[in-house]
């Protein structure tokens, strides 16, 4: 065994050594941050761009207030002018659009006669605001002509929330099943990346030894099988390290972006306190409201679920990456891998939309149950349901056991064909590979 | 046959892929510390031995016995491969390379430290220790290979075409370097198409044609069978003239006779089933002897001359 510990510290070392490794390691935290700011500020440049941009021109005055009060889009009020003049005024400038509200003998018909005239067709973002002013101004009307006032209209139209609780009267928190499903969802997302990247990385790496013709020399003194695990692991060691990295200067980053910037999380409290106003009721309600949401997500079983989200991630890492160590033996070259990727690729992404269609919809019905069985869908899927807590009408422990075994089963039939198709591939240069002549090779 | 002193006893070797019988009921002994030549056309069935022996591949059947027992993947510690197809790990640094390879062939890290020290004065190459295979040119990454077969100092080397790549002067020192290694005891297998090699190095050898043994044998043995017994003379005359002419166009067994110059002759003797001693003593009284030859057939044409023989 001392010889799987030696393959497995040189391709480990090999990885982490390599300069394009130490690169992705410490740029793409940057980048990624790099990205987002990025975003962020395109938003911001987007919204800034577009603003004072639509013109109003409301002949008939009853518009004008609740027009110019509302926040969202910028406006400028025209007046002393004809339609037909403001719209080649409009025309010719660089606006958005025209508001045309036209004089009539009540509210009811102006808005009725009212239109947006605009060069290209308006976002629903856009018209929106303008949507709600004058429905508001309509509302107010319509009130006034019953003779309702608006406090009564407010008491009338109060929300109303229906109460959710489970049998032992514990209140259970609507969207909770959303954001457990979105963990799941985060966590079968983080293992396909880990597959694609890291699988990757085997394939290559077999490659390269086959294509520097040391692959002979190497079975000369190991197993072929001994040298695929010893791959396997050693760059799977590697990708663990990696993503430490990641997960170090994620922290690092929040770090000194939240206290280093000054923005603590009292400070956002604070925020969201003056937003609300002295509207002391509904501050506690809506912190009560957050501190649920944080005690539910606390309350997962995240010992359970750490467990588990491991013993598959292994599964289904191990099946995939062998298959990976077989592709890189049956080619010369990594440009021929690409008929091969497909049908690795495509159980990856079916089990994430098989697992965000049914999980979201009922995570323990039968669709979702059957995919996180199906071993090669099952690593994905089962992270997916395993947040919703495991027991009688959630993920019960016979789909646990069942899943596990046949991932299992499944890992030790994918190794010995891949070891098959590995033994032989090594040694094979200058073929075409094909699905046919892989076959060939797996009866041999 | 048996013979007591083998290293490697292969019995009644079978390989067949799908349709294609690589190796047929094939059968060798290869004595210690020798030289074995393994000799063939392309496609004959050398490299599919030399992985059996290396268990890289496994036969279909028959035996391999190694030292005496049943060959075993322990058995790979005691073997350095130098295959035809050879390449190193291109981004890794050499010294630590040989270390590495040497360790996977159950070597202790130190001591292949010690005896890569001792590779590297031995060619003269201390200063690559920490350069990568791809700073070499093919020659120096060819030396840094062949240490690599040598460095955990294996019982059997198998060596397929060990002197492609190397110019005159390094192979030259490879050839010395495997002629050391013989003389302090470890079995030599050489896979090669260089015949003027095979006959400057090699015991014994094996000629191998599609996929079965068509000649074995220790060179000189097989030389001497394969030789026509004719002597090639030429003769000075320098007694009686007409008594040797008399003489030499009476004896059956001369032929090919060619007087040039004042007094020479050049004949052949056939001396197989003559007296041959008498006869050269009897052309010796009337001349004195300036060359006699015992043509010996080359191994290159004892290659050519079995494997035509074969296809008739």
């Amino acid at each position: 065994m001392s010889k799987l510990r030696l393959i497995i510290k040189r391709e480990y070392l090999a990885r982490i050594r390599n300069r394009s490794f130490i690169v992705m390691t410490f740029m793409s935290p940057l980048l990624f941050v790099l990205m987002l700011t990025l975003i962020l500020w395109l938003i911001q440049f987007n919204t800034a761009s577009t603003e004072s941009k639509v013109w109003v021109l409301d002949e008939s005055t009853y518009f004008e207030e609740v027009l110019s009060a509302q926040k969202v889009q910028s406006v400028k009020l025209i007046n002393q002018m004809t339609l037909g003049e403001a719209l080649t005024q409009v025309a010719e400038k660089e606006v958005m659009g025209l508001l045309y509200i036209p004089r009539a003998s009540s509210v009811e018909l102006s808005a009725e006669g009212a239109v947006m005239y605009s060069k290209n067709s308006f976002s629903i973002q856009m018209i929106t605001p303008f949507e709600s002013a004058i429905r508001s101004k309509l509302e107010e009307e319509r009130l006034r002509n019953i003779g309702i006032d608006q406090a009564q209209f407010a008491e009338i139209t109060r929300g109303y929330s229906l109460k959710n609780q489970n049998y032992q009267g514990e209140l259970n928190l609507k969207g909770i099943n959303e954001i457990k499903a979105f963990i799941g969802g985060a966590f079968g997302y983080l293992l396909m990346m880990f597959i694609i990247i890291y699988g990757g990385l085997v394939m290559r790496s077999v490659i390269e030894e086959k294509s520097s013709r040391i692959i002979e020399v190497i079975v000369s003194s190991v197993k072929p099988i001994e040298l695929m695990i010893g791959k396997i692991v050693g760059t799977t060691l590697a990708g663990i390290t990696q993503f430490m990295i990641w997960i170090c200067i994620a922290f690092i980053l929040f770090v000194v972006l939240f206290v280093g910037l000054g923005l603590g999380l009292d400070g956002l409290f604070q925020r969201e306190q003056l937003t609300l106003g002295n509207d002391n009721e509904a501050f506690i309600q809506i912190s009560q409201q957050l501190e649920g949401y944080i005690q539910a997500v606390l309350q997962f079983p995240w010992e359970s679920m750490a467990f588990f989200f491991m013993l598959f991630f292994i599964l289904g890492y191990l099946i995939y990456s062998s298959l990976y160590a077989a592709i890189g033996a049956a080619v010369d070259q990594e440009t021929d891998t690409q008929q091969f990727m497909f049908p690795i690729v495509l159980p990856l992404v079916f089990a994430m939309y098989i697992g965000f269609i049914s999980v979201f919809d009922a995570p323990h019905g039968d669709i979702a149950v059957f995919f996180s069985i199906f071993p090669f869908t099952a690593p994905i899927v089962m992270l997916m349901r395993l947040p919703f807590g495991i027991g009688v009408n959630l993920v019960e422990v016979w789909h646990l056991i069942l899943s596990l075994v046949l991932s299992f089963t499944t890992f030790l039939g994918i190794l010995w064909l891949s070891a098959k198709i590995y033994s032989v591939g090594i040694l094979m240069h200058g073929q075409k590979p094909s699905l046919k002549k892989i076959f060939r090779w797996i009866k041999s | 046959m048996s013979m007591k002193n083998a290293l490697i006893q292969i019995e009644n070797l079978t390989k067949t892929y799908q349709q294609f019988r690589a190796l047929d009921d094939f059968s060798i002994q290869i004595p210690q510390a020798s030289i074995y030549g393994l000799l063939g056309p392309n496609g004959a069935g050398k490299t599919t031995l030399i992985r059996i022996l290396n268990q890289i591949i496994y036969a279909d059947s028959g035996t391999i016995l190694f030292n005496g027992h049943p060959l075993n993947s322990e058995d790979v510690s005691q073997i350095g491969y130098l295959p035809e197809e050879r390449g190193l790990y291109r981004n890794m640094k050499i010294g630590e390379q040989l270390t590495y390879l040497a360790t996977l062939k159950g070597m202790r890290v130190e001591e292949a430290k010690t005896e890569l020290r001792y590779w590297f004065e031995k060619f003269q190459i201390d200063s690559w220790i920490n350069k990568k295979v791809s700073g070499l040119s093919k020659g120096m990454a060819q030396k840094v290979q062949f240490i690599s077969t040598v460095l955990h100092r294996p019982k059997l080397l198998i060596l397929d075409e060990p002197f492609s790549g190397f110019d005159p002067v390094n192979a030259e020192i490879i050839k010395n370097e495997i002629i050391a290694l013989k003389n302090n005891g470890s079995t030599v297998i050489l896979s090669t198409h260089r015949m003027e090699s095979v006959q400057e190095l090699c015991d014994r050898i094996c000629l191998i044609h599609k996929s079965k043994k068509i000649l074995e044998g220790e060179v000189n043995e097989l030389q001497q069978q394969a030789k026509d017994c004719v002597y090639h003379i030429r003769l000075n005359i320098n007694h009686n003239r007409l008594a040797l002419e008399k003489y030499i166009s009476n004896c059956e067994a001369i032929f090919d006779v060619h007087y040039s110059g004042e007094n020479e002759v050049r004949l052949k003797l056939k001396y197989a089933d003559q007296d041959a001693d008498i006869i050269i003593k009897n052309l010796l009284s009337n001349s004195s002897l300036l060359h006699l030859e015992d043509q010996i057939p080359s191994v290159q044409e004892l290659f050519v001359r079995n494997i035509k023989q074969y296809e008739n």
